[in-house]
């Protein structure tokens, strides 16, 4: 789903795992003239099937890449507009796209859980054009609110994103295990536009914290083509990242 | 989290370097006599990335004089934060990641380590410390950024906004951090500290220049004339570099661009023990492989030289 969200001669940051999947899919259907960008400073990458990284600091993630301009002038790219779409996860999320990858409860400085902070998610969702969060959809992480706010989506909706200096981009989808969500032009909150075959509306209010929206024109997800299941079995052949 | 004044302070970092002579001259020594050169309550930087040209026999070298009070600072930090955690030699962590990698999941060290406030972990996005050692590298004390505003990591790593005073726009001005040392692995030097990297170049050289010491292990000392035939590969100027140590394989069990590949499953060991036995899982570690092997070389062989020889194997297919 990830991968049709990505055109052709566009940038892309894309993280390891299901983004790194995504793009190298949408890379060899429609997009050969997508262009990656990795957080470990590697600029248009061309991953090896069977190869893939476990670590956007890797040589896998740096293979027959077209430059090496190191982690703060990748993410510098970012800031001057450069990158068309970024993706990334996130443990917990509110209805406004905000990602918590520090802390849960507790207090920050002394949380029930640390989780391993913010890495490139927050420059990625303030600094790229269109960001699209790919995740888990699980009742504990759709959350009512968020216990910090490592990556800012929309905040508390409205124009709050832009008033706290975020002048460009935004959250635009957030794709689950259950379906694919955009957001209310005005209130920015997140608002359900299709659901992946089999799934119910009742199934994604079941596993969501928060009052789920459901678009007046909902629609249902095509499935994986056999040739896009082909393309992310010949690049994954041991499994290590499509399951 | 309020930032120390040292680690913004331009002039007082200006006049440090300014004292400091700017040698020119040889500066192989040996492990224990560079990481002598760290005191108790410094602050460090350490180069590479996650499991990337991390300088690990650097840090080895330095744990084992058993230091304390230290801060240290680096973007991915890997398990190299962990074994300061429990050698008791660190009062604060400053990063934008902490773990070993995705496939390990959470650092339960991290957890145990920071949810009982043992070890306080300031935050950054990538960008903004980044940023922090450019400012640094460049002598300013800030430099303005479009990047953490709206978030969290504004609030708890105590920095601040300003007025553009062209555009009157918001922005965040991302503080510099000067550390007192940096300890980095690089590819190459001649023995004046000439330094060349290859492959991704991280923010060693932001780090080399942020710094007020400059401390390197190179996988191989070449002669001066290579340095000077290939200019443009040169990262780091000599005359910033205080020690130089000669150590191939020097941040093995990670990885070296070109030269060798990580070893996960080494990785997965040292996790399963920490699952099993928490921090003493670490305290086994560290007394086998940090405070165990007198030298680089017997620490070297406790991995063997067929473990050594594939890693250098895998390493280049990698690239090529």
């Amino acid at each position: 789903m990830g991968a049709r969200e990505l055109k052709d001669n566009t940038t892309v940051f894309a993280g390891v795992g299901a983004p790194m999947m995504a793009s190298g899919l949408a890379q060899r259907m429609h997009a050969p003239g997508l262009t990656m960008v990795i957080e470990g400073g590697i600029v248009g990458p061309k991953w090896k099937p069977g190869s893939l990284p476990i670590s956007t600091n890797e040589m896998r993630a740096a293979y027959r890449a077209q430059m090496l301009p190191g982690i703060t002038d990748a993410f510098l790219l970012a800031q001057r507009g450069f990158l068309d779409v970024g993706f990334i996860g996130g443990a917990q999320i509110d209805r406004y796209g905000n990602l918590n990858t520090s802390a849960i409860g507790g207090s920050y400085d002394r949380p029930k859980v640390r989780l391993p902070g913010s890495g490139g998610a927050n420059d990625i969702i303030s600094l790229c054009r269109a960001v699209i969060i790919l995740t888990a959809h699980e009742k504990r992480r759709f959350s009512e609110t968020v216990d910090f706010i490592t990556s800012p989506g929309w905040l508390i909706g409205g124009d709050s994103r832009r008033a706290s200096g975020l002048l460009f981009g935004g959250v635009s989808r957030v794709v689950t295990t259950l379906g694919l969500f955009g957001f209310e032009p005005e209130s920015r909150r997140m608002r359900l536009e299709a659901l992946h075959p089999g799934v119910s509306v009742d199934d994604v209010k079941a596993a969501t914290g928060f009052e789920v929206l459901v678009s007046d024109q909902l629609t249902a997800t095509k499935p994986p083509t056999d040739e896009e299941l082909g393309i992310l079995r010949m690049l994954d052949p041991a499994r290590q990242f499509i399951g | 989290m309020t930032i120390s004044r040292c680690e913004y302070d331009f002039q007082a970092a200006r006049l440090r370097l300014e004292a400091k002579p700017k040698s020119a001259g040889e500066k192989l020594t040996t492990l224990d006599e560079a990481a002598a050169r760290v005191k108790d309550g410094d602050s460090l930087a350490f180069g590479g990335c996650l499991f990337s040209r991390t300088p690990l026999a650097l840090i080895r070298a330095l744990l084992r004089r058993r230091p304390t009070g230290l801060t240290i600072s680096r973007n991915l930090m890997c398990y190299e934060g962990e074994w300061c955690m429990v050698a008791g030699a660190v009062d604060k962590v400053v990063t934008s990641w902490m773990g070993i990698g995705l496939p390990w999941g959470l650092s339960k060290i991290v957890r145990e380590y920071v949810e009982s406030g043992r070890v306080p972990m300031e935050e950054w996005s990538h960008l903004a410390l980044g940023l922090r050692f450019r400012a640094a590298a460049m002598g300013v004390p800030f430099l303005p950024s479009l990047t953490m505003l709206g978030s969290g990591l504004v609030d708890v790593g105590g920095s601040k906004t300003i007025d553009c005073p062209y555009t009157g726009q918001k922005l965040l001005a991302v503080p510099a951090l000067f550390p007192d040392v940096a300890l980095l692995h690089v590819h190459r030097a001649d023995r004046f500290g000439n330094c060349q990297i290859d492959g991704y170049p991280h923010m060693d050289a932001d780090i080399a220049k942020a710094a007020a010491t400059v401390l390197v292990t190179a996988e191989e000392i070449v002669p001066e004339e290579e340095i000077r035939l290939h200019p443009d590969r040169t990262v780091i100027p000599g005359f910033i570099v205080d020690a130089l140590v000669h150590v191939p394989y020097g941040s093995y069990p990670h990885e070296c661009y070109g030269l060798y590949d990580a070893e996960p499953d080494h990785f997965s060991v040292y996790v399963d023990s920490i699952n099993q036995r928490g921090a003493a899982g670490v305290q086994d570690y560290l007394e086998r492989y940090v405070y165990g092997p007198a030298t680089h070389a017997d620490y070297l062989a406790l991995f063997g030289e067929a473990a050594l020889a594939d890693a250098r194997r895998r390493g280049r297919e990698l690239v090529t």
